[in-house]
C-alpha cells in the first residue's frame, strides 16, 4: 500500500503532513462487537485465519477456553473467556470478549514507531502495519495501551489485526464480521455503529443490565473497534480490558517533548562549541612557555654534546 | 622515525587503543540511536545496512562499548577522584572558558572538568546499560510499564551522553596540542606545564 491511494491520514515517524486533498465523504468506519450477543464459537478467529492465511501452532489446553492462549503474530484475534460471579445478582456470568487491535484514533503504536511509514492510519480510521518498513524494534508494543502488537520470531516484524483493510478498501466488511453467526460483530460507518450500539444498550438496560454501555474510550480519541458491554462501568471485568486506556505519559514524554528538547540541547552544544572557537579562538600554549622549552631543550642538547 | 625525547608520555598504546574502541562504538551507537529517536535522523540507518540491521546491531555494539568502557574506567578511575583543587578549578571555569587560563588553580593529570566528564560518562553508561537491556526485544519481553520507563530513561541518558561527548571532543579541539596525546601518546612539555602543571612536575621532577 502506498501514498498513491491518497487515503493515508497519518504515517509513523513522519513530521510533514500526508496528502490531505481527498477525504472520505462517508467518514470513518468502525467494527462494533456486541459482547452480549457473543457465544464464543470462535468462528471469527477461524475466518481471520482463513482470510489472512494465518495458522498458529496448536497449543496446549491450560484449563480455559482461550485458544490460542494469547494474541500472536499468527493469531490476530483471540476470544477471551472470563467467568464472573456477579455479586449483585448472584449469577455466574460468562463474559466473552473478542480481543484484538482497537484501531485507536490516537494510536500509541504509531506514535512510538521510529520507522517512517511502517505504521499508517487511513482516513477511514484503520491503523495498519506495513511490514516492509518494519525494523522489528518493538516500540509499537511499548506504545500500545492494549498490548496488541506481536513481534514474530520468524521474521522480527510486528503483526496485528488489519481490520481487513484489504477487504474494506474494496467495499467488503472484515472477515470476522462476515462470518459471525449471531450478528455480534457488525461493521459500518462509525456513526452508524454508534447508533446501533445505542439501540442495543437501551435493550440491555431494559433487560436488567443497568450499566450497559458503549466502550469507545476517549483517552485514545475513541476507537474504530468498539464494544457493547453489559458492565460498561467495569471494562476490566472483560479479561482486563483497560478501564481508561490512554497513551502512557512515559511514552507521551518520550515521543513528545523529549524529541525537540534533546535536539535543541545537542544542537546548542555543537553550534555553541563552534562559535566559542570562533569568538574566543583556540586555547594555545602561551609563547613564553614555548620559548622557555626551546631554551631548556637547547641547554640539554649542549650538555649532551659537551664531553 | 624518531620522536622528540623531551615529550612526555601521557597514554600508553593499550590505553589509546582502548579509548578508540570506545570512541568508535560510541559513534556507531549515537548514529543508530539517533535514527531510532528522531525521524530526522532515520536515514542514518542506511549506514548500518538499513533499519532492521541498525536495530539488530545497536545492542551488540552497545555491549562492546560497555565492556571496553569498563576496562578504560578501571584504568583511569583513581586518577579521576575529585580533589579540593578540582573544586577550586571548577568554581573558576568561567574564566577558563573566557580563554584566560593564566590564573587557574594548577591541575593534576586531569582537571575538574575532565573529572566531571569522566563520572558523567560512567553514570550515563550505567543507566544506558540497565535501561537498554529491558528494551532488547530480540531476547525477552518484560512488563510494559518497566519497558516504557526504561525507554524514556534510555533516551534521556543517551542525549546527555552525546552532549557530554560533544563537549569532550570540542575541548580536545579547542585545547591545541591535546589530540596527539590520544593519537600517538605524548604531549609537549609546555602543553603539560600550561594545562596540567602538577602532572608536569610529577612527570619531570621540575619543581617550577
Amino acid at each position: 500500500m502506498s501514498l498513491q491511494s491518497l487515503d493515508i491520514h497519518r504515517r509513523s515517524a513522519t513530521t510533514t503532513p500526508s496528502p490531505q486533498a481527498r477525504m472520505p465523504e462517508s467518514g470513518e468506519v468502525a467494527k462494533l462487537i456486541d459482547v452480549s450477543k457473543c457465544i464464543g464459537c470462535k468462528a471469527c478467529q477461524t475466518a481471520c485465519m482463513e482470510w489472512n492465511d494465518l495458522r498458529e501452532e496448536p497449543g496446549v489446553n491450560v484449563g480455559v477456553y482461550d485458544n490460542p492462549a494469547d494474541l500472536s503474530p499468527a493469531a490476530w484475534t483471540v476470544m477471551r473467556f472470563t467467568e464472573y460471579d456477579n455479586p449483585g445478582t448472584g449469577n455466574l456470568e460468562w463474559l466473552i470478549r473478542k480481543d484484538g487491535c482497537m484501531h485507536c484514533a490516537d494510536p500509541g503504536c504509531l506514535k512510538a514507531c521510529p520507522s517512517p511509514g511502517a505504521i499508517v492510519q487511513y482516513t477511514n480510521g484503520i491503523v495498519d502495519f506495513h511490514e516492509e518498513n518494519c525494523i522489528g524494534c518493538g516500540y509499537c508494543v511499548t506504545g500500545c495501551p492494549f498490548d496488541v502488537p506481536r513481534i514474530s520470531k520468524k521474521d522480527d516484524k510486528a503483526y496485528k489485526c488489519t481490520l481487513c483493510s484489504d477487504r474494506v478498501a474494496v467495499g467488503q466488511e472484515p472477515a470476522c464480521v462476515k462470518t459471525c453467526p449471531t450478528g455480534a460483530i457488525t461493521f459500518g460507518t462509525k456513526q452508524a455503529m454508534k447508533e446501533q450500539a445505542a439501540e442495543r444498550i437501551e435493550d440491555l438496560k431494559e433487560r436488567g443490565f443497568a450499566k450497559a454501555g458503549l466502550y469507545d474510550p476517549a483517552g485514545v480519541g475513541g476507537t474504530h473497534v468498539m464494544y457493547v458491554l453489559h458492565h460498561a462501568d467495569q471494562p476490566s471485568l472483560y479479561h482486563g480490558l483497560p478501564d481508561a486506556p490512554r497513551i502512557s505519559p512515559l511514552v507521551g514524554l518520550w515521543k513528545g517533548a523529549a524529541k525537540p528538547l534533546a535536539m535543541l540541547a545537542l544542537g546548542a552544544a555543537a553550534v555553541g562549541s563552534f562559535f566559542h572557537y570562533v569568538v574566543k579562538g583556540p586555547n594555545d600554549v602561551s609563547p613564553e612557555l614555548e620559548d622557555e622549552e626551546k631554551r631548556e631543550a637547547a641547554k640539554t642538547r649542549n650538555q649532551e654534546e659537551a664531553p | 622515525m624518531r620522536r622528540d625525547p623531551r615529550d612526555l608520555p601521557r597514554y600508553t598504546a593499550g590505553e589509546r587503543a582502548n579509548h578508540w574502541i570506545v570512541a568508535i562504538c560510541f559513534i556507531l551507537m549515537a548514529l543508530s540511536g539517533l535514527a531510532f529517536f528522531h525521524p530526522a535522523f532515520f536515514p542514518l540507518t542506511v549506514l548500518f545496512g538499513g533499519g532492521p540491521w541498525a536495530r539488530i546491531l545497536h545492542p551488540y555494539i552497545g555491549l562492546v562499548l560497555v565492556v571496553a568502557f569498563a576496562v578504560i574506567a578501571g584504568r583511569f578511575w583513581t586518577q579521576n577522584l575529585v580533589e579540593e583543587r578540582d573544586k577550586a578549578w571548577l568554581r573558576q571555569v568561567g574564566r577558563m572558558m573566557d580563554g584566560d587560563d593564566e590564573g587557574m588553580p594548577e591541575q593534576g593529570k586531569y582537571n575538574g572538568g575532565q573529572k566531571l566528564l569522566f563520572w558523567g560518562l560512567v553514570a550515563c553508561l550505567v543507566v544506558l546499560l540497565l535501561t537498554g537491556l529491558p528494551m532488547w526485544r530480540a531476547w525477552w519481553k518484560l512488563d510494559v510499564t518497566l519497558v516504557r520507563a526504561a525507554t524514556l530513561l534510555h533516551a534521556a541518558a543517551a542525549a546527555l551522553m552525546i552532549g557530554l561527548i560533544i563537549l569532550h571532543v570540542y575541548a580536545a579541539i579547542w585545547t591545541r596540542g591535546s589530540m596527539r596525546a590520544m593519537i600517538h601518546g605524548t604531549v609537549t612539555r609546555p602543553w603539560a606545564k600550561q594545562h596540567h602543571r602538577a602532572w608536569y612536575r610529577k612527570m619531570t621532577g621540575d619543581q617550577r
